[in-house]
């Protein structure tokens, strides 16, 4: 029976991603021995969270089937207006009140799409474009365009504690915020999600097959609306992190940055026809992708080259199954 | 009957269904036992899909009265059935492929039992004790998409099983097997009937499920026109009840004696599909080529066509070779190809007719700059329409609107405006009407006599007997047996096959 | 879904929707502020806004009726408009006179187009032979390029053109401004591509069936080919009539067309999955928006008010659609998943 068990460790995603980011790691290593240091590594665990938040997002609705392209502006409003909503009420507002706050604007948003495209049944790109342009001008036109850097007391307290900090040995400083531990959760509940409920099996079922779902009983509308206001909350909550790390509320942050999460998601292994996508793949995608555009420097390349750069770890991390896939469906007849 | 529905698991009386004018289903009685496999039988449109969907609850019906285990169901719907204990397992078995074995057979069980945690202990648990009822070995953690298909059909069932099925309905459940695992499938119907599970086969090729099942119904337009115990059926008379009429086909007429050789297939060979495959093809000769699923037919239909590229072995057409693996330049030597799935790979379902024809045409009709002459276009596709008899009200309805036979000649006229030297049918008349196949057979011979090399691709031996003067039999890849299409009997031929 | 079908009744027909609406628009915004909005100087500006964006969306249109998309339009644009401007600024330079600068300005847009020819080719051969989903292979791509439009300007605007480089985005012949007659031949030329020549038809035959055209001995990889070449080459036009409008040109110009690109492609009726689309329901939908935009603009509705409604009108316009439009998604979506 063993020849129905691929021996696929070798041609998976995340195997191949690893392999990229340690041998990236062993050139920038020699050609700087400071590379290989808990100051690296802190800044980019820290340069991970909002990214790493977003994108197990956005593997969620890639599992489901879908994609969204909103998240970046459901992130952006959601916080941009909860810091807003907390100056104009209560500046000494307690963060985790903020952060509520933006994580329920976000799930509200999402609520939107998710109307949309479980009930309307539209198609989930263009919706989510849709929406991208809804929430980004309703923010900026609404509730304000100017950055915003006398944040809430409590934001910037959150965003000062650590859970350590220290100098190395060679004198640089490093710091692991607490917004760390915000992602760990989010990893810790979605996982729990994904494989311990029917919910979660549900959405890699509907994701593999809707049909089947559907005549299964799985009720598919609900499951996508759970999935477009999970990732919503998700969003509110790296928005307000982003902001609160940031020491300012920008309106114009984040949007832009979308295509690139979702490349991180799909290096990771996630497929656009869904049913397929793992945290530990996602999570890997983002590591490699902010490891690119923080360090390559590091290994002689200059920063200019950081969109070539990312554009072909796009085209070979996903070119490669792609194409492995077409040869084997055209020798398979 | 009213006795026999005392026990019985179903029973349905008088059951009809009217869809906006139409009557699908027109006073239908059915039973089936605990522990009965029964044999529903029917053409395209008989009306027993409707019946399946009004058992299983997606259908409401018009009129009638319907009892599942024992009780009135006066209201049914798909939850309702499921709970009861009617499953069906639909052709295309609704697996996720993303999805473990035992993801795959727990998870509807899981599922009612309106848990919202997933237990995957108990999920594996479930499958094993599934598959071990069936007395069948499937690793648990692979993925479904990794099986072949006749496990996957055999999750599918456990997936039934583990929901408690008191009733598994089979639509088509042998068309994808071979002759060993149709076997082995039977063996596990055997077994789910000593359980008292009953099973209904849904299937317009019935001789295989017979001799496992009790009785047979037979359906033709809304109508029960047929049942009894199995034993008193054979294909003939299947045959005849499902139709309605015998039909006394004309055999081809000879070849033309010193018919130049049109067609020369040397050694073709592709691992894991065929091997050694030789043959000519003369002009105005229809070549049959049949074998179980899985014998590699259809991969040889698709070489032939470019569309999978052999290892090895050499194509000529005229006596020039043809470039293997390249549908383009097999298009311009000269051959055709009416593939087996209509709906996904022959029609462009959302377009006009017209354009359906005129697709294999753009070439001729462009002009300079390519720009279309659009009106010779469409006059010659018109033509063609009209020539095959295509009952079209309006050649730029898009081509979904047309019945299946229709549609199969849309295909046919746009390969035949070609002028194609050798055409190869794959199923050519799966999916349409009998009337339609008539007329499609026919056509098959009036190819035939205008010198065009034919290859009909077929598990449907009265087709191949009534089409082809030469009848190729395929088993695990190879031609096993040559014969002459009017030299032997359907049972000689089916005894052949399978042997 | 009949919206599919070729002959249909125009009064049924997305176009004719889009008709209604763009004759609604103007209407209501002449109404609104009739002096301003029916003022020679608006129409005038709006004429010269639109193309830029409205070449992008043709581009999108033809990739999306072969079921794909084109993620890197602007990232071609800008990489085409930057080295024409590199060409113009080091091998001409401001003040170099009319007669041979047209010269390097034919040179420089002849370059602009081989470049958008050759970003299409790489992106229609990740598509076909590589088997990449469109998605991501122009999203790759896209990166690709505007990552190297970047390494060749270090990220900062060229600058420096003769005077005749103006032409191109500012200049109107016989009271038509340059770039909108630019747009008029384009779409024109795109139409009848689509509509009159055996290539189009089999771009709508791919869109509408990719596998029934590989069965139909249809050369899908040459079908592709051409229509990712003509998205590249008409990215590269709009590029050049963003540096010529900005008088520079930079890595990053226009980045907020991706989106509206596929906005107006998908509001003018284009099917995301291929199979229909016409080029007059997308000028329509050019139309609709700038109308919009540009009413707004005089009510002194900010820019970000118009990404608002823009959003608004695109997914109004799909749930009026969605009887169409969905059942095609749920068609299509995914036709051989359910083993």
């Amino acid at each position: 029976m063993n020849k129905w068990v691929p021996q696929d460790f070798w041609t998976r995603n995340e195997t191949l991603v690893s392999g990229v980011i340690v041998l990236f790691c062993v050139a920038a290593t020699l050609s700087d021995p400071l590379f290989l240091s808990v100051t690296t590594l802190s800044d980019l665990l820290r340069a991970s969270i909002v990214i790493g938040i977003l994108a197990i997002g956005a593997m969620l609705v890639l599992v489901s089937g879908g994609i969204d392209v909103s998240f970046t502006a459901i992130a952006v409003f959601a916080m941009y207006s909860a810091t807003v909503f907390s100056l104009a009420v209560w500046p000494d507002m307690p963060w985790p009140v903020i952060f509520l706050i933006s994580t329920a604007i976000g799930a509200l948003l999402g609520a939107i799409n998710g109307v949309f495209i479980a009930f309307f049944g539209l198609p989930t790109l263009i919706v989510t474009l849709g929406t991208l342009s809804v929430f980004r001008g309703f923010l900026l036109t609404f509730i304000g365009s100017q950055r915003i850097s006398a944040l809430p007391p409590e934001m910037r307290d959150f965003s000062r504690g650590v859970i350590a900090r220290g100098t190395t040995e060679a004198g640089s400083f490093y710091s692991f915020p607490w917004a760390l531990a915000a992602l760990v959760a989010v990893i810790v509940l979605t996982w729990f999600i994904l494989h311990k409920t029917m919910l979660g099996r549900s959405i890699y079922a509907i994701g593999g097959s809707t049909e089947s779902a559907r005549r299964l009983g799985i009720n598919v509308k609900a499951t996508q609306f759970f999935v477009y206001v999970y990732v919503g909350a998700l969003a509110g909550l790296a928005g307000i992190i982003h902001g609160s790390m940031g020491r300012m509320a920008d309106p114009f942050s984040l949007v832009g940055l979308e295509l690139s999460v979702i490349a991180a998601v799909v290096l990771g292994g996630a497929r656009l026809i869904g049913g397929y996508g793992t945290l530990t793949g996602t999570l890997l995608g983002v590591a490699l992708i902010v490891i690119v555009q923080n360090s390559l420097i590091v290994v002689g390349i200059p920063t200019t080259w950081q969109s070539v750069a990312i554009g072909l770890l796009i085209l070979i991390g996903t070119g490669v199954p792609a194409y492995r896939a077409k040869r084997a469906a055209t020798r398979a007849g | 009957m009213s006795d026999v529905g005392e026990h019985a698991f179903i029973d349905l009386a008088g059951i009809t269904k009217r869809y906006a004018g139409v009557t699908a289903l027109d006073g239908v009685d059915f039973t089936v036992q605990p522990g009965e496999a029964v044999c529903l039988a029917g053409e395209n449109g008989s009306g027993k899909s409707t019946l399946i969907k009004i058992i299983s609850g997606v259908e409401k019906l018009t009129e009638g009265r319907i009892r599942i285990g024992g009780k009135d169901r006066p209201v049914l719907n798909p939850r309702i059935s499921a709970a009861a204990g009617v499953m069906v397992i639909f052709q295309d078995f609704s697996l996720f492929p993303n999805l473990s074995v035992y993801e795959n057979i727990a998870f509807a069980t899981q599922l009612s039992a309106h848990r919202r945690l997933y237990e995957r202990d108990k999920a594996r648990e479930i499958a094993r004790e599934a598959l071990d009822r069936i007395g069948v070995k499937i690793d648990l953690d692979v993925r479904v998409e990794s099986l072949p298909v006749a496990h996957k059909q055999l999750v599918a069932i456990c997936r039934a099983l583990a929901s408690q099925a008191k009733l598994i309905i089979m639509d088509e459940p042998t068309t994808a097997l071979t002759e060993k695992e149709v076997r082995r499938l039977l063996g596990i119907i055997r077994r789910l009937k000593e359980d008292g599970v009953a099973v209904i086969f849904v299937s317009h090729k019935l001789a295989e499920v017979l001799e496992v099942s009790e009785k047979v119904v037979v359906l033709r337009n809304g109508k029960k026109v047929a049942e009894g115990p199995a034993s008193e059926f054979d294909t003939q008379s299947l045959a005849y009840h499902m139709t309605g009429r015998e039909m006394p086909e004309t055999p081809p007429s000879a070849v033309p004696a010193g018919a130049k050789t049109l067609m020369r297939v040397d050694n073709l060979a592709k691992q894991g599909s065929f091997a050694d495959i030789n043959f000519e093809l003369n002009a105005g000769e229809v070549l049959g080529i049949t074998g179980l699923l899985g014998s590699g037919r259809t991969s040889l239909a698709k070489a032939l066509f470019g569309l999978v590229a052999p290892d090895r072995g050499s194509i000529q057409v005229d006596g020039r070779d043809v470039a293997t693996g390249d549908p383009i330049a097999a298009c311009y030597a000269g051959i055709g190809y009416v593939p087996e799935d209509r709906l996904t790979e022959g029609l462009f379902l959302s377009q006009s007719i017209v354009r359906n024809v005129a697709i294999g045409r753009l070439d001729k009709h462009s002009g300079s700059g390519g720009f279309l002459k659009a009106s010779a276009m469409i006059e010659e596709a018109a033509g063609w329409l009209k020539r095959l008899k295509v009952k079209a009200p309006d050649i730029d309805a898009p081509v979904q609107s047309l019945s299946g036979g229709n549609q199969q000649r849309v295909v046919l006229a746009r390969w035949l405006s070609r002028a194609p030297r050798v055409l190869i049918l794959n199923g050519p008349s799966v999916g349409v009407d009998v009337g339609s196949k008539a007329d499609i057979h026919s056509i098959i011979r009036d190819l035939s006599a205008e010198g065009i090399g034919v290859i009909v691709i077929s598990d449907d031996l009265p087709e191949l007997l009534a089409t082809s003067h030469r009848i190729l039999v395929m088993r695990d890849g190879r031609v096993t047996d040559e014969v002459a299409g009017n030299s032997v009997t359907e049972e000689e031929l089916a005894h052949r096959l399978a042997s | 879904m009949t919206v599919q079908g070729q002959k249909m009744s125009f009064t049924r027909s997305p176009e004719f929707r889009l008709l209604i609406i763009a004759c609604a628009v103007f209407v209501f915004m002449s109404l609104l502020s009739p002096d301003r909005f029916l003022s020679g100087q608006n129409l005038t500006s709006m004429a010269f806004q639109f193309p830029e964006f409205a070449i992008l969306a043709l581009a999108m249109t033809i990739t999306m009726m072969t079921g794909g998309i084109d993620l890197s339009v602007v990232g071609v644009a800008n990489l085409s408009a930057v080295v024409a401007a590199l060409i113009l600024t080091q091998l001409a330079g401001p003040e170099m006179a009319t007669g041979p600068s047209l010269i390097w300005l034919g040179f420089a847009v002849a370059a602009a187009l081989c470049i958008g020819a050759a970003a299409g080719l790489v992106n229609g051969s990740l598509v076909a032979f590589f088997g990449l989903p469109p998605i991501l292979a122009t999203l790759g791509s896209g990166l690709v390029f505007t990552g190297l439009a970047i390494a060749m300007t270090g990220g900062s605007a060229v600058m420096g053109f003769p005077a005749t480089v103006a032409w191109i985005g500012n200049e109107s012949l016989l009271g038509v401004p340059v770039p909108l007659i630019l747009f008029g031949l384009l779409a024109l030329g795109l139409h009848l591509l689509l509509t009159k020549t055996a290539f189009g038809l089999r771009v709508t035959m791919y869109g509408a069936n990719p596998l029934a055209a590989l069965y139909a001995a249809v050369n899908i990889n040459r079908v592709l080919l051409k229509v990712y070449v003509i998205a590249g080459m008409l990215a590269s036009s709009a590029g050049l009539v963003i540096m010529s409008r900005a008088n520079s040109a930079k890595a990053d110009y226009g980045s907020s067309y991706l989106l509206l690109a596929v906005l107006i492609a998908v509001l003018g009726g284009v099917n995301p999955y291929g199979g229909y689309g016409r080029v007059i329901g997308v000028v329509l939908a050019v139309l609709s928006m700038q109308f919009l935009s540009s009413g707004l603009n005089m009510l002194q509705v900010s820019n970000f008010a118009r990404e608002l409604i823009w959003g608004v009108l695109l997914i109004f316009v799909m749930v009026i659609n969605s009887n169409a439009i969905g059942r095609g998604f749920f068609a299509r979506a995914k036709p051989t998943k359910s083993s």
